[in-house]
């Protein structure tokens, strides 16, 4: 598939419509500190304020039980529940009993006093924390006029467990209808705050249930049902859980597909879809993440584990800042690419399977929905900083970085990410170099690098990779140039289609979307004056060596990760799943040692899985389901294809 | 229909044989058609078993005597604003003849944002120099001229069969703009007059449009422009007797182009009806019934046209097609009945057709039922259909529509009446806690024994009281079916003052009424929005049909149209996207309007390629040369 040409003549700048690929035309909202008037009134006052939220204009209101009871009447689930009573030989009303008892476990008991007091308690907490939690409240508007007229999803960015707090407090605070949450079931283990998290509006699903029918009929209906009356905004997490290296996860399918349902099926007139990217300056579980990825178990989520936790609190962590996006309509995502007439033959209740026209449209949705989320993420300066002290390391000047130097290349990068449409939020009145410092120090705790400690290193590398979405594509074009045999555009274009689809598990890029994200990376590195690209040749300009340099830089550390999971890979006659992680990060500790490898970043789990799920999708790697899982490697091909 | 034409009293009867009279007068002195009259009377006396004396028929050859050129109706009816402001509605034919309508000048102005100050006047007289001059095919006409039977190339006669009753169509007659109408129009007397015209057609290769009551709303009248042989449009309307009737059987014989009010007027007298009211029955015919698969209002009792067919007669390029008896079933391969039926002119002339007939109801009751909400009113109906026990008419209006309806109430003589309103108001929206602005109502119609209508009717109370349905009174049902018929005049009223609007039809499974209604509503106000309409449109709905596995649901859109360029164009794109919103919710192409040539772009979807290539293999038999050009369905 990587090796397919282009359609021709793939690409004419001229021809692009410049405005929707000019990052710098991006309009973003202005920000507005939520914090400041708790800091000034009362806390108490405020969580026993009068809430009367702007609700959607078709809902007829009811009470939780209610909500159940036309779950378990809906003809969806009774038309499951007869199936499996006649399947497992079991009376329907056995079954209704157990769809009963799914949805117990499930459902959420939203309450307004349990919400009044989580206002209040996280009032003081977040004033702890934060020193401010940063809102487009323009975006607040735009998200009330969306309940109002449509049932509402709400998709925020997840990489802290705070998330859904916040955002619940966000909407409280705001006089907006609370969201009903997806949330996993792993939060159910603690009791009191589980509970507390259920009044709140989260409801619990399990995190596999992939062959229990009756299982997904009380679950998909259960969200149908809450989102097509209007009942709650929907709010769940497009990647499925938090992001531990700070990079956007791949999305999960599952729960789009449900909440797009209604409206292929035409129970609703539309559905608006909102990303929202939660930015944080520190995340709580920041040295948490960066065990984790070295093979550190997760810690079990206990009440007691949460207790424990406080010493969070004497810490700062920066700023929050939570952009709410541009409602997406599901009716104009489907617009000319879903034909829904499809629907019209089979009885809407039956459960069907997803056809590939559905499929790929929901996948392509997800994909366009991260992106957005992503967009709107906000930089902080000590994100940039990230990404030249990680180069720095790896170069090896172990001997520090002196602040000039450091303010130099920062204020290189700002200008640089500025072009490339990041939304940083550099302080533009403050000299660059006390910028720099007051980023240092509010990051203290990693920033003595040389000491090349890998908790430290991945740490920071979880900071450089929540701008790795804005450099992704002239990273991938930067390394393709450089890896291509001449300058032909041809040849530059396959060497880019390799490198993209080798790491498409591991940066968001849309599948499919290789020759716009192509002609994207041309447009920016055209722009910015590092290439002048004719019909035949891409040339590097004189100025433009260090841009490429740096954009190089950015994607080597994953290039050599991969190449040495190859190599590991090269090295065994099949293995087990179980074994795979152990074994590889010995081999590479092994190699760090010695200094084959210069890049500690490359312990991350997530990198190693990611590029074995690589190699299997490209074919490298074969799977095989027998007693033990073995890999089978084909070196050869591995070889072929230039790792 | 005893809200209309049946309220024919003795001074309307005297009015209309005036009519005639003039009509008749008009006539001599063409001395065009001279010699028409001797040979229409040889083919007159064939069928002189039953007939009744013409001079009571509502269609004369010049449909101009008595209808509007560039709008709907008899031209002595129009609704218009008098002096002080209000709204009254013009004539004496139907019961809100002469009345004053006191509440439509509001309903208009809140609902439109429309102004009296703002008019856009029709075209008051047909400028026949507008009209291109006829193309003629010199041989057919000499032939034609020696069969004696009567034809015309006069511009208006030539302008009057052009069109349906499409938006744009009559959107561009107000404006004065015509564009290719038909070169000639001959008027059969009797099918072999139609044998005759359709083989000189064949022999001179002349392209034949068939032409009934010319109520299409499909743009199934409209010449096709690439169409470059002379067209001819057979009106069929002097083709109207009633050939006979067999009382053994409960048949009558009856020739196609008779109207429907003619037609229920004529077996009355003899103590039967077909019971098939579509609501266009006053001016539409039997054969564009039988060429468009027509539905009539009271359907549950007496059926669609496809159940009243027993025979059909009908006139091609390869001949006559008929069946050999009529039994009243068989199997005998497909029905080739079913070719005829919604062939919309593609295929021949229907000239004849065996209809059965019913013996006049003893005893008619109108009702209505208010539900709180436009769901629980679906909810109702689908239950009355489960049960089977639907009356001979249901209909449930939305809340937009029952304002309307509302709207439209003539003024009432005594204080007493209002203070009755006042009191049933008062009563359902605060004793019962109806919200006046989700509530609905459903108007029905009763037919049968007295006694059968009135158990009939208390089991149908019984079940609309269990979807919170209270009986609204005789009164509300039968203005709700008097409005039917009067409702097309209002377009006229509000294409005076910048308002547009239209109706349309689809039918769909029980289970998807609600959504199709909600979404095809709202995707109607978003496409306004998104085309520039400056002011919110009126998008409403009503059921108007149940069945067994589903039901038929018209919508009516209006917008103002002030500051829009193009505003057809506009209306039209609605219309489309509108039409889009229902195919993909599973509503179908039409329940009875037909295709014509405004939905063929959907057909190939609807009917699949093969279902096409049958109906085109047909095409191809019957009609090798098109000389039924008028380009409809595919």
């Amino acid at each position: 598939m990587y090796s397919s040409p282009p359609p021709t003549p793939f690409f004419n700048i001229a021809d692009i419509t410049l405005w929707t690929l000019d990052p710098m035309l991006k309009k973003r909202d202005d920000f507005e500190d939520m914090l400041e008037e708790r800091r000034n009134s009362s806390d108490l006052r405020y969580a026993l304020k009068c809430y009367t939220p702007v609700l959607y204009k078709g809902l007829t209101p009811c009470k939780v039980s209610e909500l159940k009871q036309m779950v378990l009447q809906s003809d969806q689930l009774g038309y499951v529940i007869t199936q499996v009573s006649k399947e497992k030989g079991v009376t329907s009303d056995e079954v209704t009993g157990e769809a009963a008892a799914i949805l117990e476990e499930m459902a959420q008991r939203l309450q307004l006093s349990t919400v009044r007091f989580f206002a209040f308690t996280l009032s003081k907490v977040f004033k702890t924390l934060f020193r401010s939690i940063c809102i487009n409240e323009e975006g607040l508007q735009r998200l009330q006029q969306a309940i109002h007229n449509h049932p509402v999803v709400l998709l925020p960015s997840h990489r802290s467990y705070m998330d859904f707090l916040l955002m619940s407090y966000i909407l409280y605070t705001y006089d907006l209808a609370l969201p009903v949450i997806a949330a996993g079931m792993d939060f159910m283990g603690m009791k009191v705050v589980g509970e507390m998290l259920r009044m709140s509006g989260a409801f619990f699903i399990r995190r596999s249930f992939g062959g229990d029918k009756l299982y997904w009929a009380v679950f998909s209906e259960y969200v149908k049902i809450m989102l097509k009356n209007g009942y709650a905004p929907v709010e769940f997490f497009l990647e499925g859980t938090r992001s531990r290296t700070a990079k956007s996860l791949t999305p999960k399918l599952g729960l789009l597909n449900i909440v797009m349902d209604p409206f292929l099926k035409g129970e609703v007139f539309d559905i608006s879809l909102v990303p929202v990217s939660i930015s944080y300056e520190r995340t709580l579980e920041e040295a948490l993440y960066a065990r984790e990825l070295l093979g550190v178990p997760k810690p079990k989520e206990s009440t007691s584990g949460l207790f424990k936790a406080r010493k969070i609190l004497s810490e700062d962590y920066g700023s929050i800042h939570v952009y709410f996006g541009q409602p997406v309509s599901v009716r104009s995502l489907a617009e000319s690419r879903v034909n829904r007439s499809q629907f019209n033959l089979i009885p809407r209740h039956i459960p069907t399977r997803p056809s590939e026209e559905i499929l790929s449209f929901v996948n392509d949705s997800a994909y366009r929905l991260v992106r957005a989320q992503e967009e709107n993420m906000v930089l902080k300066p000590w994100v940039l900083l990230a990404f030249v002290l990680l180069q720095k390391q790896a170069a090896e000047e172990k001997q520090g970085t002196a602040l000039d130097e450091l303010t130099e290349q920062a204020v290189w990068l700002r200008d640089l990410s500025r072009q490339y449409g990041a939304f940083l939020h550099w302080p533009d009145h403050i000299p660059p170099s006390e910028v720099v410092s007051s980023s240092l120090s509010l990051h203290r705790g990693l920033v003595r690098i040389s000491e090349g400690r890998a908790v430290v290193i991945l740490s920071c590398a979880s900071y450089r990779n929540q701008a790795l979405n804005v450099f992704i594509r002239p990273a991938l074009l930067a390394s393709a140039i450089h890896t291509a045999a001449s300058n032909r555009k041809q040849e530059i274009y396959n060497s880019f289609s390799f490198l993209r689809n080798m790491f498409s598990n591991e940066f968001i890029l849309c599948p499919g979307a290789t020759v716009q994200d192509f002609e994207e990376a041309c447009y920016l590195l055209v722009k910015t004056g590092t290439l002048q690209i004719n019909q035949q040749e891409v040339l590097i300009t004189e100025r433009g060596h260090r841009t490429l340099a740096f954009l190089t830089s950015v994607l080597d550390p994953f290039l050599q990760g991969y190449q040495v999971v190859c190599r590991f890979l090269c090295e065994q006659d099949g293995l087990t799943e179980k074994q795979f992680i152990p074994a590889v990060r010995k081999f590479i500790i092994k190699h760090l040692l010695t200094g084959r490898l210069r890049y500690t970043e490359v312990l991350s789990s997530d990198l190693q899985k990611n590029a074995l799920a690589a190699l299997i999708r490209l074919g490298a790697v074969q799977k095989i389901k027998g007693n033990n899982y073995c890999f089978n490697v084909f070196p050869s091909e591995a070889r072929n294809r230039g790792l | 229909m005893a809200s209309n034409s049946s309220g024919s009293d003795s001074s309307d009867r005297q009015r209309i044989a005036q009519q005639r009279l003039s009509v008749i007068a008009g006539h001599l002195q063409r001395p065009v058609e001279g010699n028409s009259g001797i040979l229409a009377a040889e083919c007159k006396a064939q069928g002189d078993k039953l007939d009744v004396s013409s001079e009571r028929r509502t269609v004369p050859r010049r449909r101009q005597e008595i209808m509007k050129w560039n709008g709907w109706g008899y031209s002595d009816s129009k609704f218009l604003y008098n002096k002080k402001g209000q709204a009254e509605f013009t004539g004496k034919r139907y019961r809100l003849s002469g009345m004053i309508i006191p509440g439509l000048r509001e309903w208009m102005e809140s609902t439109f944002s429309a102004n009296l100050q703002h008019k856009t006047p029709a075209a008051p007289i047909l400028n026949s120099s507008a009209v291109q001059p006829p193309t003629l095919n010199e041989a057919f006409l000499k032939e034609l001229k020696s069969t004696g039977i009567p034809f015309s190339h006069d511009a208006e006669d030539r302008v009057f069969r052009s069109h349906g009753h499409c938006l744009h169509e009559i959107f561009a007659l107000r404006e004065g703009k015509i564009g290719r109408v038909p070169d000639l129009v001959v008027w059969p007397n009797c099918h072999n007059d139609v044998v005759k015209i359709v083989e000189l057609a064949c022999k001179h290769n002349v392209c034949l449009i068939p032409y009934g009551g010319g109520t299409s709303v499909s743009s199934a009248l409209e010449c096709p422009p690439e169409e470059t042989r002379s067209i001819v449009s057979l009106d069929t309307s002097q083709m109207n007797r009633i050939l006979w009737i067999d009382e053994k059987n409960l048949t009558a014989h009856v020739e196609a182009g008779i109207v429907g009010q003619d037609l229920e007027r004529l077996l009355n007298e003899s103590g039967y009806c077909t019971g098939h009211e579509p609501d266009s029955m006053e001016f539409s015919s039997l054969g564009g019934w039988v060429a468009t698969r027509a539905s009539g209002m009271k359907k549950n009792i007496y059926g669609n046209i496809e159940d009243l067919v027993v025979h059909i007669k009908m006139v091609t390029p390869r001949g006559v097609i008929e069946k050999s008896c009529q039994g009243p079933r068989m199997s005998t391969g497909p029905d080739v009945h079913h070719f005829i039926m919604g062939s919309e002119g593609t295929l021949g002339v229907v000239t004849e057709v065996t209809m059965k007939i019913r013996p006049m109801p003893e005893y008619q009751k109108y009702g209505s039922v208010v539900f709180p909400n436009f769901e629980m009113g679906v909810a109702c109906l689908r239950e009355v259909a489960r049960q089977r026990c639907a009356p001979a008419s249901i209909r449930l209006m939305d809340n937009e529509q029952f304002k309307f309806g509302h709207a439209l109430k003539p003024q009432v003589s005594s204080i007493f009446t209002s203070f009755l309103d006042g009191l049933k108001k008062f009563y359902i929206t605060k004793f019962k806690g109806f919200d006046p602005n989700r509530l609905c109502v459903a108007t029905l119609l009763f037919e049968g024994d007295r006694e059968k209508v009135l158990q009939h009717e208390k089991q149908v109370y019984d079940i609309a009281a269990k979807f919170g349905g209270l009986a609204a009174g005789e009164d509300n049902g039968q203005r709700g079916y008097m409005l039917t018929f009067v409702i097309a005049y209002l377009r006229d009223l509000g294409m005076d003052y910048y308002v547009i609007g239209e109706s349309f039809e689809t039918s769909m499974p029980w289970d998807r009424v609600l959504d199709i209604c909600r979404n095809v509503k709202a995707r109607i106000v978003r496409e306004c929005k998104d085309k520039g309409v400056q002011f919110p449109p009126l998008s409403t709905c009503r059921v108007t049909q149940t069945y067994d596995a589903g039901a038929c649901v018209y919508f009516y859109f209006a917008f103002n149209y002030r500051g829009l360029s193009d505003p057809v164009h506009v209306y039209e794109q609605v219309e489309h996207a509108a039409r889009e919103e229902i195919l993909a919710n599973g509503g179908s192409l039409s329940h009875h309007h037909g295709v014509g040539k405004l939905r063929k772009e959907w057909m190939r979807e609807s009917i699949s390629s093969v279902g096409m290539g049958m109906l085109k293999s047909v095409k191809d038999y019957v009609d090798p040369n098109n000389i039924f050009g008028n380009r409809n369905l595919l």
